[in-house]
């Protein structure tokens, strides 16, 4: 506990908040770098996931490929695409800028597929007869995505990006480790130091930072779910609420048993 | 003229030795292969265990269920490198220990599957329930051989999701001194030895794409009525994925 509250005590001395101070203080700094390392990376990932992702759900094309990508994509260890970046960066670029190249293209690549996917999943989850008579009353396609799916998909398509917005701040702090600044600086400089107040104030600041970040995207989906929509959640739930793709597949699994048994008899 | 000289040395050296390297460090390759899927296994098995019993009880008991989903999500926010240094102050072990990597894991796989275990349990269908109610089933037996049966491949989808995000995540343990695969990345970057990396990533995929089949296996070995394991999927489940 004393750890803590050690811990407090260095996250509001006001001695590491003094402009100008030495790398990793003052902390704002370091904070304020984090979320502009975040945003870019995210920014960039939606512009290449989103229209991607949307033109998946809308057309049907390529949806093996979205579920087939992120999965292998999950697998993929962030600590060796960081370096491996790194080096193959730092070859080509001066090594002043290659840590915040090389971060920023293996952010985006992390952010991309809880992007296309949130596109993809939103625009799938839309009712196909309200697409439909969008189409009977003759808007063009165009019009049917832009009007019809997407406010509707909003919801998901900002959990997506919710989604990439934490895995981004998390891999932003591992980044610190090719010397890019941001909150994992405070981390690195603590565990070199053996400075444990500035380690665990340096986890604390990131852990609060997520929180905070995620709690503003969480609202920011709530906002945009339309009352009445498939996504919407009534405030008070039944006990066994039954969730759209989890009935589908565990009734599938009821009658898929029953066959099973019958054609063991 | 100097910086280029040096480029093409390193570049000369490390085309040299790409594939030579493996095979002189097999062993060691090897070694830290098999901790990073010891280091992975336990926390996936440890997660979905805790995850299953807190679960089926948010499942059971309402006033639990909103608990046990908004700390699941809590949890699952914090960024993994803090979490790995600030458990030793919890834990009271020490900073280099594995014990904090495998809570920390266990933790994340937790945090993943309890919303999956708590959804697939309330998509039973309800006659199912009803019908072995009827027949006098135990509360026991009905979980055994009703519920889990058909929450079944909701359950394995989920366990795939986190089996790939821990292996995943073990790597970033290296940084605070665990043996596993990532002390490839480390010790690559610090080397500036490219094919270490790619190597460390390669063996990564690999053990994910064992555990991922064992997975399968064992689904289609427990549920022999679902065919279709590989396509269950779902929005939401696309979603769930802890990068770092």
């Amino acid at each position: 506990m004393q750890f803590f509250l050690d811990a407090l005590r260095w996250l509001t001395d006001p001695a590491n908040y003094v402009a100008g101070s030495v790398s990793p203080l003052p902390i704002q700094d370091r904070v304020a770098e984090h979320l502009w390392y975040t945003f870019v990376s995210v920014l960039i990932a939606t512009l290449i996931a989103l229209p991607l992702g949307l033109f998946i759900g809308h057309t049907g094309r390529g949806r093996q490929f979205v579920i087939g990508f992120t999965g292998a994509m999950r697998a993929l260890p962030t600590l060796g695409l960081l370096m491996a970046l790194f080096l193959i960066v730092g070859s080509t670029v001066p090594f002043t800028q290659a840590a915040f190249v090389a971060s920023i293209i293996a952010l985006v690549i992390l952010a991309i597929p809880s992007i296309l996917a949130g596109g993809y999943a939103g625009v799938e989850s839309v009712d196909p007869q309200t697409v439909d008579s969008g189409r009977a009353i003759g808007m063009t396609e165009m019009q049917i995505l832009l009007r019809i799916e997407i406010p509707l998909s909003l919801p998901l398509i900002i959990a997506g990006i919710r989604a990439a917005t934490l895995q981004v701040i998390a891999t932003t702090v591992i980044a610190s480790y090719i010397s890019l600044g941001g909150l994992g600086a405070i981390i690195a400089s603590g565990i070199g130091l053996y400075d444990n107040e500035r380690i665990l104030g340096g986890a604390i600041l990131v852990t609060v930072l997520a929180l905070v970040v995620d709690g503003f995207l969480a609202i920011l989906q709530r906002l945009t779910t339309i009352r009445g929509s498939s996504q919407a959640l009534p405030k008070k739930q039944n006990v066994r609420r039954r969730s759209h793709g989890s009935t589908a597949v565990a009734v599938k699994a009821v009658d898929e048993r029953k066959e099973y048994v019958q054609s063991k008899k | 003229m100097m910086k280029a000289g040096l480029q093409e040395f390193s570049e000369l050296t490390s085309e040299d030795c790409r594939m030579s390297w493996l095979f002189d460090n097999f062993d060691l390759v090897a070694e830290l292969t098999l901790n990073h899927a010891a280091l992975s296994f336990t926390p996936i098995f440890l997660g979905f265990v805790i995850a299953l019993v807190l679960g089926w009880t948010a499942n059971r008991w309402l006033l639990f269920r909103s608990w046990i989903i908004a700390g699941g999500s809590i949890l699952y926010t914090i960024p993994s490198l803090p979490l790995f240094v600030i458990l030793p102050y919890i834990l009271g072990t020490r900073i280099t220990d594995e014990r904090n990597i495998i809570v920390a894991l266990t933790i994340y796989a937790l945090a993943i599957l309890i919303r999956t275990v708590a959804e697939a349990f309330a998509a039973v269908p309800t006659d199912a329930i009803e019908a072995s109610r009827a027949i006098g089933y135990s509360s026991w037996n009905r979980f055994w051989h009703v519920e889990f049966p058909l929450a079944g491949p909701v359950l394995l989808a989920g366990l795939r999701v986190v089996s790939a995000s821990t292996i995943a995540l073990v790597s970033v343990g290296a940084i605070i001194g665990s043996a596993n695969l990532g002390y490839l990345f480390t010790n690559g970057k610090q080397r500036d030895f490219l094919e270490m990396i790619l190597i460390g990533i390669g063996a990564s995929f690999l053990i994910a794409l064992v555990f991922d089949i064992l997975l399968v296996l064992l689904g289609r070995l427990l549920m022999p009525w679902n065919k279709r394991t590989s396509l269950i999927t779902n929005g939401r489940r696309i979603l769930s994925s802890k990068g770092a």
